[in-house]
């Protein structure tokens, strides 16, 4: 297929485009295959705004007489305005922008066809390989093993093709095991505690079905993970009602009579259309500018996205409690394992391991515990809070856990390596974005399209020095401890730079961001000066003694 | 009373023993064994309400409420001690009698002459002339030289030229408690005014030539405006119903010139009301997301903190964007026209936005224009009807333009906080009495110390890191937003769970700027005495050409390389002694497994209060937030022993 049979009108002139805290300009829109760009040479600053189509989450026109305006509303939230003379060229448009926004094919899309312009200094699709993450663990534990077994995803259609699992079980004893859990997905570790070599594992469901079906090779890998004598924790994403009711379609949970050392925890943490729900109630609060105070608040209330930061917060400082506190391990798994689940043992982690807040080391968590993992991204991300589409596969399950890994950051602003943007970067791209990182639902389907060869990786753009230090948080001051965010609902806000950011100015935040990054950069700057007359004076003064002594 | 237990608001469980001890003027308990031995001190005067709970089998619960905000929730053995007790403090926390107040017996040992200078920081005749007056349009007036006209005004006011005595009497004889217009703030830039008075007494009909001329002469003084805007900060029906009490608000048409103009806030009973349901929420022991937004919304608190805000936003525009001069009243003018003078104030000018400006501020349309603090926040024992957080929501607006303006304001949270404790703490003489006239009877700039000089003090405390005084936000007026979307407004859990650290931020990033500025200031200082250092050794060594060439050359060579990787930031400066966080709380059978983390134990009930102690030098700092590393901990001792599992069987 060819773009140009989409594009009708490939440039208009005198469109106006219309921004909220921005005048109006007018200037030129070119549709290409890839992008909306409007560039505007009015005044001496000249100015272009590119838009990629995937980034669309929907549109709208309408006409007065024969001006026809276009909204376009974007999955990273900001909805802007453009007015189109002419009617003819305002529906060609639209209905090119409908149609390049919605394509089918995933080859179509633009990271297929994005050529960096940059230097690649290291590829981003080998810098996080299970390998290198074992290599760590064999540094300090050697219970555990690296298989091969998914090497043609034939177990596990959504894990890697390398799992770390317990030693002391075999392969064949793992096909039995995934045969035993929703989708295949068996219990593999997730986090290794080094101060006192607890575990983290995480998994899918356990097929127990009505009849309370067991499986000796399961209960066995479960309990390898266990110290001798000690117990462990099972939470549960579910309510215990849900994971009850799960038990009539083949699913459920893990029953005490077979698993005696472990202790379940049900927790209840929303998933698919309700987060989706909030998601559309919370922006929707977010963008109406009416100046009622009690609309606001009972908006925001009714959007329970907060609930949410809240429930899953509250969770993953559960697990880490049991890990570090009690001195337990822990296994955490919902139904499928590839949502909920990875929302607690990435943040579980970023609580209990300093290296998680750091940039490189959270870019290595969010591979191992989000794309490797097999968070069906291309499902979940595909539209965002303007869309229409409904479908049930769509949450903002990603967007969620960034959201408390702000609130965290928050709280403890000089523990993180990274600043907000980085996170707002992050959600960015996984909804729309030039790198192919985020494309697909897990490893195989990366695989089969041969992503690492044909696009670029996130990573290889982001790891370079020039977008680092866009990222950087001037705060930081390497925290090794571990770091218990308070989730009492006075503690917890709206993340104002994601929800709030198209709605207002940021001027001021900026400067006083901008400010701060003075202040510090001028300490640093005084103390090399200092360090430099130190040293000089200790020198000179040596010399003196020594001229002295001669 | 010896063995009384001091509870930990969010769990039952965890108490800790102790002594408490009664003073004339302070309740003390000190823990039990600890090596730190923690004392809490809680000011009579902050006590806000006392509760005896019914009696359990472990004792007797005394639940306080302090005006500032803590909540110490006490069990205490004996029936007999605990009513003894609360008898005493029902007493003690109502004084019938200014001479019973805290400040009349506080000394923080200073002589006669630094308390004197101490009460001429703030001078309000120094302001008007800052401001631009006197000038051709504004006189200073003496008709109330011994509050013969108005005893709630100051004996000096500044009023247009053209306003006689004639006239301001007149008007002051149609203004509720006679308080007639007078000078609040001048723009030297285009002589546009803010003014404030109280209602007219115009009922359905009446009419007053000296009143109608009075305001006439307002707009006189501004000749680059036609008119003058009028805004009364009551909702219109409030003021309707005033009508029929023969008060009321302005005719347009008996007053030539004025646009007239409603800002609903609402008064103090409903603001009241409001307060105490939001401290409801705050008290709610584990509250989901909704239960508190819910709670918060219900309570009414930010919508009112928005009402005021933006008849703040409305006048600081009419004078700075039009040009137009404002006059402002409520009904007795006290409370929300010097919360809303104010808030313009601060918007106008960046004066106000610095540390002396806003002490200024206060003493000017708070304390001298008639304030009834003693009134509002109960500082004698009267009319519970009377008291109202009027001041307290003055503050939090100004907090709330700190979030949105984080480079615009000289001074920190810390500086609002401590000076709400103080509005309350009747520590300094300050604040004490309903008006100047009360002050000066009781003489209280010879019997008491000032608050302005403690604060200016301790100003280092104080000081908000990301201010430059050539900082664009530091130049002229604030333009807030106004959308609740957009100009956020948000809980302010610093004052209202101002003891509940656990609910805070780990690490403060103004505590952290602060200590890095702190250090930056050393390295300043240090730098320059290397610098002479370097200076007198190289010339002690200018015998000796060939040593002082090549040092010349080394030392140059040191000063290209700037990196340098000794210890980049020097975090042996910052105390590192964060509070152990989350030992879990034992509670058994818990339902909710949130608890566990909710319940953290680190409320440092023994903060050391502002106010606790005459023998701290300022007792004011809490340093506990000051590290910007550490925040978790290493496992606390207890919770080996806490482990019982039966925590996790919810559900």
């Amino acid at each position: 297929m060819e773009f140009a049979e989409l594009i009708k009108t490939p440039r208009a002139d005198n469109v106006v485009l219309h921004r909220p805290f921005h005048a109006a300009v007018e200037g030129t829109l070119c549709l290409t295959g890839h992008h909306l760009i409007f560039s505007s040479r009015r005044h001496d600053a000249a100015e272009e705004l590119w838009l990629l189509h995937s980034n669309i989450d929907s549109s709208e026109k309408r006409f007065v007489g024969s001006l026809g305006t276009l909204v376009i509303k974007c999955k990273d939230l900001r909805i802007i305005q453009l007015d189109i003379p002419g009617m003819e060229e305002c529906l060609n448009i639209a209905s090119s922008i409908e149609a390049l926004s919605t394509l089918d094919s995933v080859t179509l899309l633009y990271p297929f066809f994005y050529r960096p312009m940059f230097d690649i200094l290291e590829d981003g699709w080998s810098s996080f390989l299970p390998e290198q993450e074992f290599e760590l663990l064999s540094s300090v534990t050697d219970e555990w093993r690296l298989s091969c077994i998914n090497r043609d995803f034939s177990v596990c259609a959504s894990y890697p093709p390398v799992v770390i699992v317990p030693k002391s079980i075999n392969d064949d004893e793992l096909r039995k095991v995934a045969q035993f859990r929703h989708g295949n997905r068996f219990p593999v570790l997730s986090y290794y505690h080094k101060k006192n070599g607890m575990v983290m594992m995480r998994s899918s469901q356990p097929l127990t079905g009505t009849n309370w079906r067991r499986c000796k090779e399961d209960e066995k890998l479960v309990n390898a993970t266990l110290r001798p004598g000690k117990r462990g924790y099972i939470i549960d994403t579910r309510s215990l009602n849900v994971a009850q009711q799960a038990r009539a379609k083949g699913g459920g949970f893990e029953q005490e009579a077979h698993y005696p050392q472990w202790r379940r925890i049900h927790k209840s943490i929303e998933r698919f259309n309700i987060l989706q729900e909030s998601l559309i109630k919370l922006v929707e609060a977010c963008n109406d500018q009416s100046h009622n105070m009690d609309r606001w608040l009972s908006k925001l209330e009714a959007s329970n996205w907060l609930t949410h930061v809240k429930e899953i917060l509250t969770t993953a400082c559960l697990a880490a409690q049991c890990i570090d506190r009690e001195g337990a391990s822990v296994l955490v798994h919902g139904s499928e394992g590839t949502d909920s689940t990875l929302q607690v043992t990435s943040l579980a982690q970023i609580i209990l391991d300093p290296r998680c807040r750091t940039i490189q080391g959270f870019e290595s968590l969010v591979v191992r515990e989000w794309l490797q993992a097999g968070h069906p991204f291309q499902h979940r991300c595909a539209q965002s809070a303007y869309s229409n589409s409904k479908q049930k596969w769509e949450a903002p399950v990603f967007l969620l856990f960034l959201d408390c890994v702000w609130q965290i950051l928050r709280q403890f602003p000089c523990s993180f390596e990274f600043n907000q943007q980085f996170l707002i970067m992050l959600f960015e791209h996984a909804y729309a974005s030039q790198f192919g990182t985020f494309l697909g639902n897990n490893e195989n389907e990366r695989a089969k399209q041969k992503l690492p060869q044909k696009t670029m990786s996130l990573w290889s753009w982001v790891n370079r020095t020039e977008e680092l230090s866009k990222f950087h948080n001037p705060l930081f001051e390497a925290n090794s401890l571990v770091i218990w965010p308070s989730v009492a609902p006075q503690s917890l806000q709206l993340w104002e730079g994601v929800f709030l950011r198209w709605n207002r100015p940021s001027k001021y935040l900026d400067e006083a961001q901008e400010e701060m990054i003075n202040i510090i950069n001028y300490n640093k700057e005084l103390q090399a000066k200092v360090n430099v007359l130190r040293r000089s004076l200790a020198e000179l003064e040596a010399g003196t003694r020594m001229h002295q002594n001669m | 009373v010896e063995n009384v237990r001091l509870l930990d608001r969010f769990s039952s469980r965890k108490a800790v023993l102790g002594t408490l001890y009664l003073t004339a003027t302070h309740v003390i308990f000190v823990e039990n064994g600890s090596d730190t031995r923690k004392e809490t001190w809680v000011l009579h005067s902050q006590i806000s309400s006392i509760e005896k709970q019914a009696t359990t089998a472990t004792g007797c619960p005394l639940l306080i409420r302090c005006k500032n905000f803590q909540v110490i929730q006490l069990i205490i053995p004996q029936e007999r001690d605990c009513h003894d007790i609360y008898i005493s403090l029902i007493r003690l926390a109502r004084p019938v009698k200014y001479e019973e107040l805290y400040c009349f017996s506080f000394n923080p040992k200073l002589d006669k002459e630094e308390r004197e200078q101490g009460w001429k920081l703030v001078d309000l005749n120094e302001e008007y002339n800052r401001m631009g007056v006197p000038n051709n349009y504004w006189q200073i007036c003496d008709v109330n030289r011994d509050y013969g006209v108005c005893d709630s005004y100051p004996t000096e006011v500044y009023v247009p030229k053209s306003a006689t005595a004639h006239i301001i009497v007149g008007s002051s004889k149609f203004r509720s408690r006679r308080r007639f217009p007078a000078l609040s703030y001048y723009s030297k830039d285009n002589n546009a005014s803010i003014c404030r008075s109280s209602q007219p007494l115009s009922g359905f009909s009446a009419r007053c030539l000296e009143d109608e001329q009075m305001l006439q002469a307002i707009r006189k003084a501004n000749p680059g405006s036609d008119f003058i805007y009028v805004v009364d900060t009551r909702p219109k029906l409030n003021a309707m119903a005033n009508r029929a009490a023969g008060k009321g608000y302005e005719n347009e048409d008996n007053y030539s010139n004025i646009k007239f103009q409603f800002i609903g806030i609402e008064n103090i009973h409903v603001m009241r009301n409001s307060l105490q349901k939001m401290l409801e929420v705050c008290e709610l022991k584990s509250p989901s997301m909704s239960d508190f937004l819910w709670g918060l919304e219900n309570s009414g608190w930010l919508k009112h903190i928005k009402a005021i805000m933006d008849a703040g936003i409305f006048i600081a525009k009419a004078v700075a964007e039009e040009g137009v001069s404002v006059l402002v009243h409520c009904s007795d003018g006290w409370d929300r026209t010097a919360q809303v003078c104010s808030v313009a104030s601060l918007l106008l000018d960046p004066y106000y936005r610095t540390m002396k400006g806003f002490m200024v501020l206060i003493e000017k349309d708070w304390v001298s224009f008639g304030h009834k603090f003693n009134h509002r926040y109960g500082n004698l024992d009267g009319d519970p009807k009377e008291i109202s957080p009027v001041i307290d929501q003055f503050i939090e607006c100004v907090w709330q333009l700190m979030e949105q303006f984080p480079c615009a304001f000289e001074f920190n949270e810390r500086f609002l906080i401590h000076i709400q404790h103080h509005v309350y703490s009747c520590q300094f003489g300050n604040f004490l009495c309903n008006n100047q006239k009360e002050r000066r009877e009781l003489k209280i700039q010879e019997r008491t110390y000032s608050l302005w000089a403690h604060l200016w003090k301790n100003r280092a405390d104080y000081l908000n890191p990301l201010y430059r005084s050539d900082h664009s936000q530091t130049q002229g007026t604030l333009h807030p937003q106004i959308a609740p979307c957009n100009f956020l407004y948000k809980f302010w859990s610093g004052m209202y769970n101002r003891f509940e650290k656990g609910l805070h931020p780990r690490q403060s990033v103004t505590d952290y700027l602060m200590a890095v500025k702190e250090e930056t200031q050393q390295l300043e200082e240090e730098l320059e005495i290397l610098g002479e250092r370097l200076a007198n050794l190289q010339k002690s060594q200018l015998g000796d050409n060939k040593v002082k060439s090549k040092q010349q050359d080394r030392s140059k060579q040191l000063g290209l390389s700037t990196s340098n990787n000794s210890l980049a930031n020097t975090p042996q400066e910052y105390s590192n002694e964060l509070k152990s966080f989350p030992s879990r709380s034992p509670s058994q059978g818990d339902e909710e497994d949130s608890a566990l983390i909710l319940t953290q134990d680190n409320l440092k009930s023994s903060d050391p209060d502002l106010s606790a102690n005459s023998d701290q030098e300022s007792g004011v700092e809490d340093l506990s937030c000051r590290s910007p590393s550490g925040g978790g901990c290493l496992a606390s001792e207890d919770s080996g022993k806490d482990s019982d599992e039966a925590v996790f069987l919810a559900g």
